[in-house]
């Protein structure tokens, strides 16, 4: 029932705020996203207490009888951490917004919040078919954030996108369809599913359908041109949410929907995927050292920060996956830290040209402290949150295999160049003649970057509950896909 | 039966208003008829029965879609009341009335027939109507040229269906589905060659009919030059009543013989995914590509065709009315909208996004329906279908099919972009009430079998 509550909440706020207008839409979208952040803290609380946790998180209702189709929602380790990651961003991102007038801006926040209802239903599905169905639906809102509200170009560039995500989830909803008719239960529940395998001579046909589909979300090389364009078209808050959540909803699915429903057909390919998924670092590394775009740089820096997790999670051992999941909060919260402070800049100097940019350190030292801790953030620096989950990976691939995990390793050299020369040449030095005024920080985004600053050092200092949370799961999964 | 009777009389009414002069009234009074004439057709639910001496069953299958095609066509009727506004098409409603209501009465034949005789009559009373309707607007000549092409191409099929008849009477000697049926059954692992030369024509006309590839190279012309009321009718209703009359056929009569009918409509399957997809890509014109979008759908709804066993039936059904439902809101949109621009062509729609949310969102909802994504009901009505089909073994069809919805979404796309990133046109658009609530009514009926579709898959 919680976990139902945790699901309408938003969805209701989505339908409520149509019926708002100017200020108090921003307002309201905010209140509902924080009434939902503290209902999370609830029903972590109640999680906690796993004897009654049971009863009162999981739903399981007849949607459809034929084909069997139920209405499976449920709460686990993963599914509260993406949960909480959710709506831990959502109160973030809509306060992000309060400075920015918008067209329209109810239809914003509707859409915004219609996005975290699909998004949470992403991670609390346990059926099949109900995670196919919020899958596409979370796929919707985001289209039309970044169709109405994006930049130059952004009619072509939005259609890229959708078609290229919807092409893979068409091939899962195939994946799907094969697995109902060839498995044994007839059924497209979690619980059947990693019990019952299919004929291990089909499961790797199968991978692929799956496998392509998150290779679109997450996305990995060679599935990753849709990205950097999308982000850097979209409208803030919309690349905040596609970074910071939508494509935690592949790699979440990595764990939950392939590594332990196929575990014969991941352990056929895994040596093709991990060597994907480290090229991908690598290139996406080099790529970003390249760029001189702000937004671009961060979004490759993006790629090349999911290859690892992906990478780590393919690793098929305890350190891979657990730290996959704790590295999944940690990037989720700096990416969404790194694309807002762009924003800033962006915004206050109207060029995105990192060689055109330079000493706004001077003018504004207060946003200059929090642009290095998020950058330092997304480094990886010891006490900050992607240290732990950084080395887990790093960990869980060097069991696999220690070649590959040295050339992964790369990756934390070559983000600290890309990163801190991107720093150095837009905050730090003299100030370039483009930059003339930089007006300082307004309360919202003195708020939004504080917390996020915060955030970064609570989890960097203070990780045992997420790696507490995440232990149990993590042994779960890891048993149920590990084949001998 | 008695649904088709009282279909009858609600038609000969309609040519009364002619002589007694109550034009003004008619569309209300047919929409009430239609209304009461829908509710009586729930009764026959759960009460199968033969009449007439076997030419026409009442079953769960004639009944629900029965109840499909009349609610279609108080839909279309609905609209008809703004859509004939001029003074000519005022002099002459009664004919339009009488004849739309007429075509009802053809579809509710081809749903609960039982006999060869009724199955052509069926076709006949819904086609002639049509002929007549697509030609309606009798001094444009793009109407001239689709009543005539449609006219013609169809008395082809409908020799082709007649001969394939003939032969399978002259084989089995009799014209009853069960019959024939039987003789299938008895007879099914040395079929007379005649029988399966019949069953073949048979087969071309109805791939006709639905608009299949090979044989669908009249329904672009014909959609475009048809008045729009009468295209969003052919793409729905007819298309459907000719699913469920062929369904019925080979479920019933060739079932057994499939096996050598089978590689004909899996090929017929496929080139109907791929032409209707990859054409309507390059189409500008609204209802050209609704044409091709109408081809591609029939190559899913063949999916349903070829598998045939399980529960085919309740996809095919619940398919049927996602499609209707989204194509009928579709239409009403662009029928308000091509008033208003005077044109046809895609480039009407920029901007609608910003004149009139309503209308824009409605469209946005009708083709995110057609195009599968979920929570709408073209979605679920597209995953039973492949479903079934994949039950059934057909994985290589379903593939084929679901690399071709990909392609489907980009023409379904490019009109929701030409709505919200372009810039608008100058025109005023007002849609009247009735077009409203249509929209509306519609798109609700969408999104609530999405929400529950459970109460399609096991209906019959």
């Amino acid at each position: 029932m919680l976990t139902l509550i945790l699901l309408l909440i938003p969805l209701v706020a989505s339908i409520l705020v149509l019926f708002l207008k100017g200020e108090s839409v921003k307002w309201f979208s905010f209140f509902a996203s924080i009434i939902q952040l503290i209902f999370t803290f609830y029903v972590y609380s109640v999680f906690q207490n796993k004897e009654a946790a049971k009863s009162l998180l999981a739903i399981n209702i007849d949607w459809i009888t034929s084909p069997k189709i139920n209405f499976n929602i449920a709460l686990d380790g993963m599914s509260l951490l993406m949960v909480f990651l959710t709506n831990l961003l959502m109160p973030l991102i809509v306060l992000a917004g309060f400075n920015r007038t918008q067209e329209r801006s109810h239809i914003f926040y509707s859409l915004m919040m219609l996005m975290q209802f699909a998004l949470i239903g992403v991670f609390v599905s346990f059926d099949g078919f109900l995670y196919y169905i919020f899958w596409e639906l979370a796929l919707i809102p985001i289209y039309f954030i970044s169709l109405n509200w994006g930049g130059v170009n952004r009619s072509t560039v939005t259609l890229k996108f959708f078609i290229y995500t919807l092409a893979g989830s068409l091939l899962m909803l195939f994946g799907f369809l094969f697995l109902y008719w060839n498995t044994n239960s007839h059924s497209l529940s979690w619980f059947d599913l990693t019990v019952n395998h299919i004929c291990s001579c089909k499961q790797g046909f199968i991978f692929w359908m799956f496998f392509i589909a998150y290779a679109i979300k997450i996305p990995l090389i060679p599935f990753h041109t849709w990205q950097p364009d999308t982000y850097s078209t979209s409208p803030t808050q919309g690349t905040m949410l596609l970074s910071g959540i939508m494509l935690k909803m592949g790699l979440y699915s990595l764990l939950r929907w392939l590594l332990p429903i196929i575990p014969n057909g991941v352990a056929e390919y895994t040596p093709i995927a991990i060597v994907l998924c480290v090229i991908g670092v690598v290139y996406a590394s080099v790529i970003a050292i390249m760029q001189t775009d702000l937004k671009k740089l961060f979004a490759y820096s993006s790629i090349a920060h999911v290859g690892l997790i992906a990478a780590g999670i393919f690793a098929l051992n305890m350190q891979g996956i657990q730290g996959g999941l704790v590295q999944m909060l940690a990037h989720g919260i700096n990416v969404v830290g790194v694309f807002y402070c762009g924003d800033i800049i962006i915004n206050r100097t109207g060029n995105s040209n990192i060689n055109t940019l330079g000493g706004i350190r001077l003018l504004s030292p207060r946003f200059a402290t929090y642009f290095i801790i998020i950058v330092l953030g997304s480094v990886a620096l010891p006490l900050t949150n992607s240290f732990i989950g950084e080395f887990m990976l790093l960990f869980g691939l060097f069991e696999y295999n220690s070649w590959l995990a040295i050339v992964a390793g790369l990756t934390v050299i070559l983000g600290a160049v890309y990163m801190l020369r991107m720093y150095q040449k837009v905050m730090l030095g003299d100030l370039n003649e483009n930059v003339t005024v930089f007006e300082d920080l307004k309360w919202n985004e003195e708020l939004v970057l504080a917390t996020i600053a915060i955030l970064i050092f609570v989890f960097g200092i203070f990780p045992k509950p997420i790696l507490e949370l995440v232990e149990p799961i993590s042994t779960e999964i890891f048993k149920i896909s590990f084949v001998k | 039966m008695n649904t088709l009777i009282y279909t009858a009389c609600l038609g000969l009414l309609c040519l009364l208003a002619e002589i007694f002069n109550f034009r003004k009234y008619l569309i209300p009074i047919v929409v009430l008829g239609l209304a009461v004439i829908f509710s009586l057709n729930l009764q026959t639910w759960n009460h199968p029965e033969t009449h007439f001496n076997g030419m026409l069953t009442d079953s769960n299958f004639s009944t629900a879609f029965s109840g499909l095609a009349i609610f279609i066509m108080l839909i279309i009727l609905i609209l008809a009341g703004d859509f004939y506004t001029s003074s000519d098409d005022e002099k002459h409603i009664s004919d339009y009335m009488a004849i739309l209501v007429f075509t009802l009465c053809g579809a509710l034949m081809m749903f609960s027939y039982a006999n060869m005789a009724m199955l052509f009559l069926g076709i006949e009373t819904l086609s002639i109507s049509l002929y007549v309707m697509a030609g309606s607007r009798r001094f444009e000549v793009k109407s001239n040229e689709a009543g005539f092409k449609y006219f013609l191409m169809g008395s082809f099929a409908s020799a082709f269906l007649l001969f394939g008849i003939a032969l399978i009477f002259g084989v089995t000697g009799t014209f009853s589905i069960d019959g024939i049926g039987a003789y299938m059954r008895n007879h099914a692992d040395h079929l007379d060659p005649l029988f399966i030369v019949g069953m073949l024509l048979m087969i071309f006309a109805m791939l006709f009919k639905v608009s299949a590839a090979p044989f669908h190279f009249w329904a672009p012309d014909v959609y475009e030059g048809a008045p729009s009321l009468i295209t969003a009718l052919m793409s729905t209703l007819v298309k459907i009543a000719a699913f469920a009359a062929f369904y019925k056929l080979l479920s019933v009569c060739f079932v057994f013989a499939m096996g050598k009918a089978e590689i004909i409509l899996t090929v017929s399957c496929a080139a109907t995914l791929l032409i209707g997809n990859l054409v309507a890509l390059t189409q500008d014109n609204f209802k050209r590509l609704l044409a091709y979008s109408g081809i591609s759908h029939a190559g899913y709804m063949m999916l349903a065709i070829i598998s045939l066993q399980g529960s085919t039936d309740s996809a095919l059904f619940l398919y049927s009315a996602g499609y209707a439902v989204a194509s009928l809101a579709a239409f009403a949109i662009a029928i308000t909208v091509f008033k208003a621009t005077d044109t046809e062509s895609i480039s009407g729609f920029n901007g609608l996004g910003k004149k009139n949310p309503l209308l824009a969102a409605g469209l946005t909802m009708a083709m995110l329906s057609l195009a599968g994504i979920p929570p709408f009901a073209g979605f679920f009505g597209k995953y039973f279908i492949f479903s079934e089909a994949m039950r059934n073994g057909y994985e290589n069809l379903v593939f084929l099919a679901i690399i071709s919805s990909i392609i489907g979404v980009f023409y379904y796309m490019k009109v929701i972009v030409a709505m919200y990133s372009k810039p608008a046109n100058e025109f005023e658009i007002k849609p009247t009430f009735a077009y409203q609530l249509v929209i509306i009514i519609c798109i609700a009926l969408s999104i609530f079998i999405g929400i529950f579709p459970g109460l399609f898959t096991k209906l019959l």
